[in-house]
Formats: C-alpha cells, sequence, structure tokens
C-alpha cells in the first residue's frame, strides 16, 4: 500500500498535496481506493463552491458500496478532474496522480495543522 | 466473522487473494482482484467460481417425484435421469420460500441444491411436508464442494482436465464423471447467462479440482471470480435472486417467474391456488429492469418515483463493466409497471431510467 511521504493526510482517508500558494490537490488514498474496489462513478462540486473543513462535498461509488467525501480543510473548489467523469477507474489505478479529484485554495491556512502525515496516517490505515 | 462457517475452498480463496466477507453466514470471496476484471473475464473467457456455500439434499424413494410436484411449482414428472430443472419452493400463499435446481439422478433418486441463505429453513419445510410420502430427505450439503465455471472458454478447459467429452451436455443436463481425476456431478447449469458448467465435488477433493482447473484456465483468460462478480453477472443476465427479486412475499407473478409454474400438472401443489388468483386479478406489484444512462448505481432500497410519488423500490442495482452503466431491478406498483416516466431517487434527485427486457445484454448459455 502506497503512502506518499510528501502528502498530508485525513482520517477520512484523504489526501492533500500543497501547491505553490494557498493552492492545493486533493484525491483518496491507496488505502481507500483499495477498500472501496473498483470505482464506477465520482460526484464532484462546481467550480467556485465553499466547503468548511470535514463537510461532505462529494461521493464516490464502487460496485460495492457508495462513500461520502469530506473536505480536509476550509476551501474553495478551483478545477475538478472531468477525466474521472469517464474514467472513474483512474481513482483505482493511480489514486494519488491521474485519480486526483479537485483543486483547492485554502482559505485558513491554520487548518493545514490539524492534517496528519504520512507517518500518522500509516497507523489509521492499517489493516 | 468467527461463527461463519467455512467452504472446502477457504484455503484455496484466501491463498489466491480472495477478499473474504460473511456472506449468508458463510466466510466468501468477495472478489480476488477487481470484480469489473472478474466480470468481464467470465464474459470474454472464463470464470471459475466457489459456490459450495449453496445447499444440497437429496430426495429418495419411490414418492419422491409425487412428493417434488406438490412442494415445488414446476412438473419434474417429465424429467428424466440427467436431467436438471429450475423450479420455485412457494407457500400456500403464492410467497416463494426459495428458488432452486433439481437434478434427477434415477427415478426415485433427486439432488436439490438450495439458496446458502435458506438451506435449514429449506429442509425444514421439506421435512414437514415429506411426512405425507414415501420418501426420504437428507441434509448432504457438507458432503459436496461445488464449483461454477462459466464462460465461452469452459468447455475448451474441461476439455484439458477430462477424458469423456463433455462439450455434448445439453443445456440443463448433468452425467456424473471425472475432472482432473476428481469425480463430480457435472452440471451443464450456471448462474451468469454464459456458457458453463457446475461441478459438485466430493469436499475434500474439491480444492484439488480447482487448482487444476485455474492451472489450466489461467492461460485461457480465466479468473477466479467472486461474490462481486457473481451478482453483477446475474443481473445483467436478468436472473432473479432470492431476497431481492424474489422473497416470501413476492412470488413468480409479481417477478414474471410463470415460466417455473406448471399449471397443467397433475394434481395440487402448494401455492397453486394462490398463485391462480393472483394470475387472475393481477398482482399489486411487479418486477421490472432497468438501465440508469448513468455511473451512479441505484442501490437496493432506493426510491422509484413517478410524478413525484413514491412508486416502488430497488431490489437490485450494480455497475454493468459491459454496458458501462448502471442497471437494476425493482418491485413497482403494477399500474406503472409498463411506464416511460419512471425515475430513481438518488439523493434527492429523480434520475430518469430506462426500463428494459433482461437479459441487458444478447447473451446465449444454450449456445
Amino acid at each position: 500500500m502506497s503512502i506518499p511521504a510528501d502528502l498530508k493526510y485525513t482520517k477520512d482517508h484523504e489526501w492533500l498535496k500543497l501547491l505553490d500558494g494557498d493552492e492545493a490537490i486533493i484525491g483518496i488514498t491507496d488505502f481507500a481506493q483499495n477498500s472501496l474496489g473498483d470505482i464506477t462513478f465520482v460526484e464532484v462540486p462546481e467550480v467556485g463552491d465553499s466547503f468548511d473543513a470535514g463537510e461532505s462535498f462529494g461521493v464516490v461509488e464502487s460496485v460495492k458500496a457508495a462513500s461520502d467525501l469530506y473536505m480536509p480543510v476550509d476551501a474553495e473548489v478551483l478545477e475538478v478532474n472531468e477525466a474521472l467523469e469517464d474514467s472513474p477507474e483512474s481513482v483505482n489505478s493511480s489514486p494519488y496522480e491521474d485519480g486526483w479529484i479537485m483543486k483547492i485554495k485554502v482559505k485558513d491556512a491554520a487548518s493545514l495543522e490539524a492534517l496528519l502525515d504520512a507517518a500518522a496516517y500509516e497507523e489509521i490505515a492499517k489493516d | 466473522m468467527s461463527d461463519a462457517k467455512r467452504t472446502p475452498l477457504y484455503d484455496f480463496n484466501v491463498a489466491h487473494g480472495g477478499r473474504m466477507v460473511d456472506f449468508a453466514g458463510w466466510e466468501m470471496p468477495v472478489q480476488y482482484t477487481s470484480i469489473v476484471d472478474e466480470h468481464k473475464a467470465t464474459r470474454a473467457a472464463a470464470g471459475l467460481f466457489d459456490v459450495s456455500h449453496m445447499g444440497e439434499a437429496t430426495v429418495e424413494g419411490a414418492g419422491a417425484e409425487a412428493f417434488l410436484n406438490y412442494v415445488l411449482t414446476n412438473d419434474v414428472s417429465g424429467m428424466d435421469d440427467g436431467k436438471a430443472l429450475y423450479s420455485l419452493m412457494c407457500r400456500p400463499d403464492g410467497g416463494v420460500v426459495d428458488d432452486l435446481l433439481v437434478y434427477r439422478k434415477a427415478a426415485g433418486s433427486y439432488l436439490l441444491c438450495l439458496n446458502a441463505s435458506n438451506v435449514d429453513k429449506d429442509l425444514a419445510w421439506l421435512a414437514k411436508e415429506a411426512a405425507a410420502f414415501d420418501v426420504n430427505l437428507e441434509d448432504v450439503s457438507d458432503s459436496f464442494g461445488l464449483i461454477a465455471l462459466q464462460g465461452p472458454k469452459a468447455f475448451e478447459i474441461l476439455a484439458e482436465l477430462s477424458a469423456a467429452d463433455l462439450s455434448g451436455l445439453g443445456y440443463y443436463r448433468f452425467v456424473e464423471g471425472e475432472v482432473a481425476g476428481v469425480p463430480c456431478l457435472v452440471s451443464r447449469t450456471g448462474y451468469t447467462g454464459e456458457v458453463g458448467v457446475e461441478l459438485f465435488v466430493p469436499a475434500d477433493r474439491t480444492a484439488e479440482l480447482a487448482e487444476a482447473l485455474l492451472a489450466v484456465g489461467t492461460p485461457k483468460g480465466l479468473m477466479l471470480a467472486g461474490l462481486g462478480a457473481r451478482d453483477s453477472l446475474r443481473l445483467e443476465a436478468g436472473y432473479s435472486l432470492y431476497g431481492h427479486e424474489i422473497d416470501d412475499a413476492v412470488g413468480p407473478v409479481e417477478a414474471n417467474l410463470m415460466w417455473t409454474v406448471s399449471l397443467k400438472k397433475e394434481g395440487d401443489f402448494i401455492g397453486k391456488a394462490a398463485i391462480l388468483a393472483k394470475k387472475a386479478a393481477g398482482p399489486d406489484r411487479k418486477v421490472i429492469f432497468f438501465k440508469t444512462g448513468g455511473r451512479r448505481i441505484a442501490r437496493p432500497g432506493t426510491d422509484i418515483v413517478a410524478g413525484g410519488e413514491k412508486v416502488g423500490t430497488v431490489v437490485s442495482g450494480t455497475f454493468s463493466p459491459i454496458l458501462n452503466e448502471a442497471i437494476g431491478s425493482a418491485l413497482v406498483k403494477a399500474a406503472v409497471a409498463k411506464s416511460d416516466e419512471l425515475a430513481v431517487d438518488l439523493r434527492g434527485k429523480a434520475y430518469p431510467i430506462e426500463r428494459t427486457r433482461p437479459p441487458f445484454l444478447p447473451l446465449n448459455p444454450q449456445a
């Protein structure tokens, strides 16, 4: 199971990658995609929508189950990965690269402090 | 999961990466790799399924035929040796106790294959009714492993492991023989809509046979397939699953299964009067199959709506890896069963559905 060291994580099995400035990319972890199995659908919000940390912003569905997605930090949606509409299976095959879900603007840098580092997340994601 | 039962293939399943879940009191593999990949492999080449959780019972004696014709809706009197038959076992009110396969081994000697979730209920039901007949009923579930080998390459794989030519075996017929040196009952039946067989194997030799089939099949594209693919394959084929399209309150009139009910056979059978009355009056509800046109699965329990009103409930829902869209079945008010204005309510939003006559794909398991 892959848990890249340069990413931040949540207990809800999402990852966040800080970009320059106040922008970040988010997605679900390798552990999450593996638990869900074949992903068939990802529902994402509209660009420009805002969410509080911990708020549900979308759904990822697999053949087996539907699972809510929770915003890791207070954020505004800057861009969504439109390729997932036709190829949601990218979340399975490439959860940290092609299977990214959204680009966000982090509204409050302090909220990043609550995120987990790779070592802390690994403790949660143990089978 | 500690109390769950294990099939003779439990170690085989774990060794081959099966993701084990509790199903009907059994530890079963929901998938080995990917439900979608296992589904596609079964349609394109072959899938190998552990279905040893299914129950088996023997019915023997001079009264066996009369007994089965009384407890089952279909007519066993026309069966010859080596014939398999699908039937419902109904309640007096026309609801379903279980759906099952009957195998006629010889006159007065039958094998039943029962749903895992219903084995105890079925045997109690059968035992109660058997008292009035000259018949011996025995639960032989623990004696058998059951392997399903399904897909267009199934007979090519079998041919490499069997001295006898099984390719001529007719649909819904079976023979007792040997595959990979393991004695088994080879039944030309299945639950995927594909060509294939189900193999009833002595429990202690089931793993040996599974390994042999896997070794020969893998280079031909065979994959181990779990309960996840089994469900998506059967739904694409439009086959009913007990607890979904049929149950103790939803019978053959509602579920379009009147072809399994012989109204012409001699004598009475349990449920006959109720089924006839319901057929004459028309059922309150009907089972329909549908496509959503989208990727979002309408899962069991989802409301079916028409004109803002709830008119039914989804009973099965999955993603069709072949059609690349969500498919399902629902129990709806009979008055709207032919409506083209139905929708599923997913998270408060109505998505139109397209009624579909199953199977969802052109399938020919008899080919």
